[in-house]
């Protein structure tokens, strides 16, 4: 018998018989559903109409997210917002209420363990993978299913390894190297599969950088991301206080794989996509002429403490390029906080920048600093599709926050490797 | 019933289908539907009529996980989406909302052609081209959800999330 992938073993632990693999499909049951304003009224809607059916609703494993608009720009957002808010509170669910941070950010901070499985409302539940938590997204109808009957059903995937050699060198971040296997797997190359990271230089990874990989899984197709759960994995645990949730977990030596992708970390330049798609992406040495308009630190993907420091490292004692816009949105209230403690949020407001609200940002296009017609944005998210950012006029590029800080002080597309 | 072919490009994704921009109308369909597509092409909302094809490229739907991308979709009207592969999510929220999501060859079928679905024989006919396009089975699961017109129904009707 051969031996398991990360998502075998997290997916079969959940199944009735103990094991699954690749190609079964099963009935899982799950350890935690979540959703947020953008789809939560549409869940809420389907689970009003399931009452026919008996109710295991988890109060404690059920969590309602509003970080998509925050604050909310409109009177219908706002609505869409009460909803979610009072049927958490009617019901006594989790509610991670405006300002407190984004989903996926709030999720491993606070609930996801390694060897859980999440399925919530957002594409980006596969971020979940860089704690060893199998994570997926779905449909506003299949998480009121999971919530109210705690199980779900999947097609257990192939798994796809990428084998990532070498060591990230100085200026070249987790957010690089998920660019750079966009590049190789383009934006169906993973469709359905488990795309699991492995190798020397994400055993040097911290969590934040795999949170980094696993985030942007989806954008090659993936059903998720994974990493190992290791040293590391404990020591982020520790540091959220929640050491005793950890457990080693990591696949087996004789698991079975569809394909392995080697990429030498060694050789990887600062990355960045184009406007687009996240898979058409360049090194930055053939960016450097594109000005840009504004420039976006946030989201699920970048934000965390670890990538705040290195945005305030560069900036430290500059200023933003005239004219242009500087936009920072911690991912949680933990992560500003952080910020504020350690003066990064000076650091930020003496170079111009504005800081907004933890929450998804400009990102989703609804809020928080959308282009005019024409402009270009620099952003440190995980998507630059047509329209994203809210204008389908204006152009998005994306990169690291290394990249996005040096060039919010240029102006111009920057290699990070100048300023540090 | 017969309909027309849209066509659209490789790669579609949900924020073309239903911008995030229209965030705000989302708990109003009929007036989120009127914007379906039309980043995509422009006046797919204000000419596609009941009964008519979407057909695509590969990867149709990639991106976000908002189960609105096939529900304006459905609520335009649209018979089924064709294309030649489809990001993982929307396929799933498709079938879950009752709309036919079908993988086959979509490079015969040219703008505007005459379509006609037989779902249960695995076919699509093009009536303009006069050719027969086959399509494999969808999985039993997907296909007793779809049969029952969604994921709500068919788990009222089995009281329980069961597989087929």
């Amino acid at each position: 018998m051969t031996g398991k992938t990360l998502a075998e073993k997290l997916i079969g632990s959940h199944t009735a018989k103990g094991s699954a693999s690749a190609g079964d499909v099963v009935i899982v049951t799950v350890d935690y559903t979540f959703s947020h304003d953008a789809a939560g009224p549409l869940l809420i809607q389907q689970l009003n109409q399931l009452n026919k059916i008996p109710s295991g609703v988890d109060k404690n494993r059920t969590v309602f997210f509003i970080d998509h608009a925050v604050p909310s720009p409109t009177k219908e957002l706002s609505n869409d917002q009460a909803i979610v808010r009072n049927y958490a509170l009617d019901n006594d669910l989790i509610l991670s209420d405006a300002g407190n941070g984004i989903c996926h950010q709030i999720l491993a901070e606070d609930y996801l363990s390694p060897g859980d499985l999440m399925v919530g409302t957002d594409s980006h539940s596969c971020t979940a993978g860089g704690l060893c938590a199998f994570g997926t997204g779905m449909g506003a109808t299949d998480i009121a299913i999971a919530t109210k009957l705690r199980k779900t059903w999947l097609r257990v995937p192939e798994s796809l390894r990428m084998n990532v050699l070498g060591r990230l060198p100085r200026g070249v971040f987790a957010k690089d190297l998920i660019l750079k296997t966009l590049s190789i797997l383009g934006t169906d190359g993973a469709t359905y599969k488990s795309l699991e990271f492995d190798g020397a230089a994400i055993n040097e990874l911290e969590v934040y950088g795999r949170l980094t990989l696993t985030n942007m899984a989806v954008e090659a197709g993936a059903k998720t991301g994974l990493v190992k759960s290791d040293a590391r994995t404990k020591q982020y645990l520790k540091e959220v206080g929640r050491e005793q949730n950890w457990k080693e977990i990591q696949a087996d030596e004789d698991a079975s794989y569809e394909s392995t992708i080697d990429l030498n970390a060694s050789d990887v330049q600062p990355q960045v996509a184009f406007p687009g798609s996240p898979a058409n992406v360049k090194p930055v040495s053939e960016a450097k002429d594109v000005r840009v308009n504004e420039v976006f630190i946030g989201t699920c993907t970048n934000t965390r403490i670890e990538d705040m420091r290195i945005v305030a490292q560069i900036l430290k004692g500059k200023q933003k390029a005239r004219g242009l816009k500087l936009v920072v949105t911690p991912s949680s209230k933990k992560v500003y906080m952080k910020c504020m403690e350690e003066g990064i949020l000076e650091t930020l407001l003496q170079a111009g920048a504005m800081i907004t609200p933890p929450g998804c940002g400009v990102c989703y296009g609804a809020v928080g600093g959308i282009p005019a017609d024409n402009e270009v944005i620099f952003s440190t998210s995980n998507r630059n599709f047509p329209g994203r950012t809210g204008n389908p006029k204006a152009q998005t590029y994306l990169g690291s926050p290394a990249t996005a800080t040096a060039t919010a002080v240029t102006g111009y597309i920057t290699d990070p490797r100048e300023f540090m | 019933m017969v309909g027309r072919a849209w066509k659209f490009v490789d790669n579609i994704s949900t924020d073309e289908i239903t911008p995030g921009r229209y965030m705000g109308l989302r708990s109003n369909l009929p007036e989120l539907a009127k914007h379906t597509l039309e980043d995509a092409r422009k006046e797919f909302p204000s000419s596609v009529r009941q009964g008519d094809f979407v057909v695509a490229g590969r990867n149709f739907g990639m991106g976000s996980s908002r189960e609105h991308a096939p529900l304006v979709i459905k609520m335009c009207g649209v018979t089924a989406v064709l294309a030649q592969s489809f990001a993982r999510i929307f396929y799933r929220n498709a079938i879950n909302i009752g709309l036919p999501a079908i993988v086959c060859d979509t490079t015969k079928i040219n703008e505007s052609d005459q379509l006609e679905l037989h779902l249960s024989d695995g076919v699509v006919e093009d009536l303009t081209e006069k050719i027969k396009l086959t399509f494999p089975p969808m999985s039993s699961t997907m296909n007793a959800i779809l049969s029952e017109g969604g994921l709500i129904a068919y788990v009222e009707k089995h009281g329980d999330l069961v597989l087929s």
